[in-house]
C-alpha cells in the first residue's frame, strides 16, 4: 500500500504521470516531459514535491554528541543557521544511508534522510543515541517542496522578507513566514542549481506550492517530477543511496570522503573503516564514445575484464550527451581511460571523465 | 486521448505498419507508445539488409526514463532504416505516424495485427 503526499491532488490535477516511489506515489513528470522540465530547471526555476523524505529531529543536552557519535563528519564546530551533510554506517563501514543536518539551536538538530530508509535509519539510530537526547521522527507531518533554478531567488523575494531568505549555500532559517505560514527554509538542494528546500506542516502544503507555483509563473517556474529530479541530479554529478552507495560500499569506495572525518575519536562504523583500508575501488563519470545510452548495473570491461559496473545512467538533456555514474577498480579511474560497457549485449565503448558532469556558472 | 490512425494495422506491443504503394511496408510506433515513452532520446537502429522474423525485436528506443525494445509486426527483408533518427530521436514524439522506423519488402504481415478499431479497444481495457 503506498502513501500519498499532501500534494497528491496536485500532482492528478496538474496530469503528472504518478509511480510509486519509496512507498509513496508521486510524479515521475507532468505533460511538459522530463526534458522540459529539466531544462527549467537549468534555466528558470522548477518546483519539486519531496514531501516523501524523511524529517528527524535530535533534541537535547547531548545532542551534538549524539550526532558526532552516529554520524561520520563532525558537527563541533557547526553554527546555528548552518546545514551539513554526513553519513550513517554498519558496524563494517558500509553506508546506511546518507543524509544532511541542520542546526536551529545548540540543542536542537534537524536531520533529512532518504525516503526508503528512514525507518531503517531509525530503527538503526534508536539505541546508539546517548541519554539526554530525544529523537523524533517527524516525517508524517512534514511536507516539503524543493525550489530549484536560476530564477529561485527571485521569486523567493516575492514571498518572503529579505532577512529570512537563506544567503549562504548550505545554511538555513527556522520558523520563517511565508504568507502566513510557519516555514523551515535552506539554500540546499539535489539538482546542481541554486534554490531551496522549504518544509512546513502538512495542512500547509497545497496552499504553500499552489502559492509558489502562482508567484513563479512569469519567471517560468514549472512543476517538475522524480525523473527529472533524477536527471539533474546525475548530470551534477550527485550521488543516490542505493545507486552510488549501499551498505557494501564505504564512503571511501564512491568518493564521499570528505563527509567522513577519521580524525574523530570514535564514531559508529570508524572501526570498519580502518579495517577495510585503502578503498579499492572509486566512483567515476562515463561517457559515451559509440553512441548509446548507458543505464544503471551495467557491466564494465577492460581487456575482456570485469572491472566494475555502472551505478546510475541516461541521456542528459542540459549536456545532450549520453552519461553514467559507474564503481570501478581504482586503476581505471583516471579521466581519459577507455572502457567497454555492456550495454544489453551490446559491447560499447565509453571514456572515464571527470565528475561533476554539470556544474553551475 | 491516443491518436490512432485508421488505414494502419498495430500490434498489442504498440507498433504500427502501413502498406505502401509500391508494396513494402514501413514500421513504426504508436502515438500512445511515444507518450508512455516519453521524451526519446535515442534510437538503436538495424541495418538495412537484416532478414526479420515476426516478433523480433529489431530496435531499442530509449527515453530519459526508460529503454523499450522495438517488436516486428512482419517477417521480411529490412529494405531501409530510417537514419534521420540517429540525429533527430524525437521526431518519434512530435509525429510517431510519419517517423517510421524501418521499411521491410517481401513482408508477410503477422497473423496478430489489429484494425484500428481493434487496437483502440485493446488501448481502452490497457487503461
Amino acid at each position: 500500500m503506498e502513501l500519498k503526499t499532501p500534494l497528491y491532488e496536485e500532482h492528478v490535477r496538474l496530469g503528472g504521470t504518478i509511480v510509486p516511489f519509496a512507498g509513496y506515489l508521486l510524479p515521475v513528470q507532468y505533460p511538459s516531459g522530463v526534458i522540459k522540465e529539466h531544462m527549467a530547471v537549468r534555466e528558470n526555476a522548477g518546483l519539486f514535491d519531496v514531501s516523501h523524505m524523511g524529517e528527524v529531529t535530535f533534541k537535547g543536552e547531548t545532542a551534538l554528541s549524539t550526532l558526532n557519535h552516529v554520524l561520520t563528519n563532525d558537527y563541533s564546530d557547526m553554527k546555528i543557521g548552518k546545514v551539513r551533510y554526513g553519513m550513517l554506517l554498519n558496524d563494517d563501514g558500509g553506508v546506511v544511508d546518507d543524509l544532511i543536518v541542520y542546526k536551529f539551536r545548540e540543542d536542537c538538530y534537524f536531520v533529512v534522510v532518504n525516503a526508503a530508509n528512514r525507518h531503517k535509519d531509525v530503527e538503526y539510530m534508536r539505541d546508539k543515541i546517548l541519554p539526554g537526547t530525544i529523537m523524533e521522527d517527524i516525517s508524517d507531518s512534514v511536507a516539503q517542496v524543493a525550489l530549484q533554478g536560476p530564477r529561485s531567488f527571485d521569486i523567493i523575494r516575492k514571498l518572503m522578507k529579505e532577512e529570512d531568505i537563506p544567503k549562504g549555500y548550505y545554511t538555513c532559517k527556522e520558523h520563517v513566514d511565508i504568507d502566513g505560514m510557519d516555514c523551515i527554509i535552506s539554500y540546499t538542494g539535489y539538482t546542481g542549481e541554486k534554490g531551496f528546500e522549504i518544509y512546513t506542516a502538512n495542512e500547509n502544503a497545497v496552499r504553500l506550492w499552489n502559492l509558489l507555483l502562482e508567484t513563479g509563473k512569469d519567471d517560468g517556474l514549472i512543476p517538475c517530477g522524480l525523473g527529472a529530479r533524477d536527471t539533474l541530479r546525475l548530470e551534477a554529478g550527485m550521488p543516490l543511496y542505493g545507486h552510488e552507495m549501499d551498505d557494501t560500499i564505504s564512503p571511501f569506495d564512491t568518493n564521499l570522503g570528505y563527509g567522513v572525518r577519521m580524525d574523530k575519536a570514535e564514531f559508529v562504523g570508524k572501526e570498519g573503516l580502518l579495517k577495510r583500508g585503502e578503498p579499492k575501488i572509486a566512483r567515476v563519470g562515463l561517457e559515451m564514445i559509440d553512441r548509446g545510452v548507458m543505464r544503471e548495473h551495467q557491466d564494465l570491461y577492460s581487456d575482456d575484464r570485469k572491472i566494475g559496473h555502472t551505478t546510475s545512467g541516461t541521456h542528459c538533456p542540459y549536456l545532450r550527451k549520453a552519461v553514467a555514474m559507474a564503481l570501478v577498480e581504482k586503476e581505471y579511474a583516471e579521466p581519459g581511460t577507455e572502457l567497454i560497457v555492456d550495454v544489453r549485449g551490446r559491447k560499447l565503448k565509453v571514456r572515464v571523465i571527470p565528475l561533476p558532469f554539470y556544474k553551475r556558472k | 486521448m491516443s491518436k490512432v490512425l485508421e488505414e494502419l494495422k498495430y500490434l498489442e506491443t504498440h507498433e504500427w505498419i502501413r502498406e505502401e504503394d509500391d508494396g513494402t511496408y514501413t514500421v513504426g510506433i504508436s502515438d500512445y507508445a511515444q507518450d508512455a515513452l516519453g521524451d526519446i532520446v535515442y534510437v538503436n537502429l538495424p541495418e538495412a539488409g537484416e532478414e526479420i522474423q515476426e516478433g523480433d525485436s529489431f530496435a531499442e528506443v530509449e527515453s530519459v526514463k526508460s529503454v523499450s525494445d522495438v517488436y516486428s509486426p512482419a517477417s521480411g527483408e529490412i529494405l531501409e532504416v530510417n537514419e534521420n533518427l540517429m540525429d533527430e530521436p524525437e521526431r518519434i514524439n512530435q509525429d510517431p505516424y510519419g517517423a517510421w522506423i524501418i521499411r521491410i519488402g517481401n513482408a508477410e504481415l503477422s497473423d496478430k495485427l489489429m484494425n484500428s478499431t481493434e487496437y483502440e479497444e485493446f488501448l481502452e481495457n490497457e487503461a
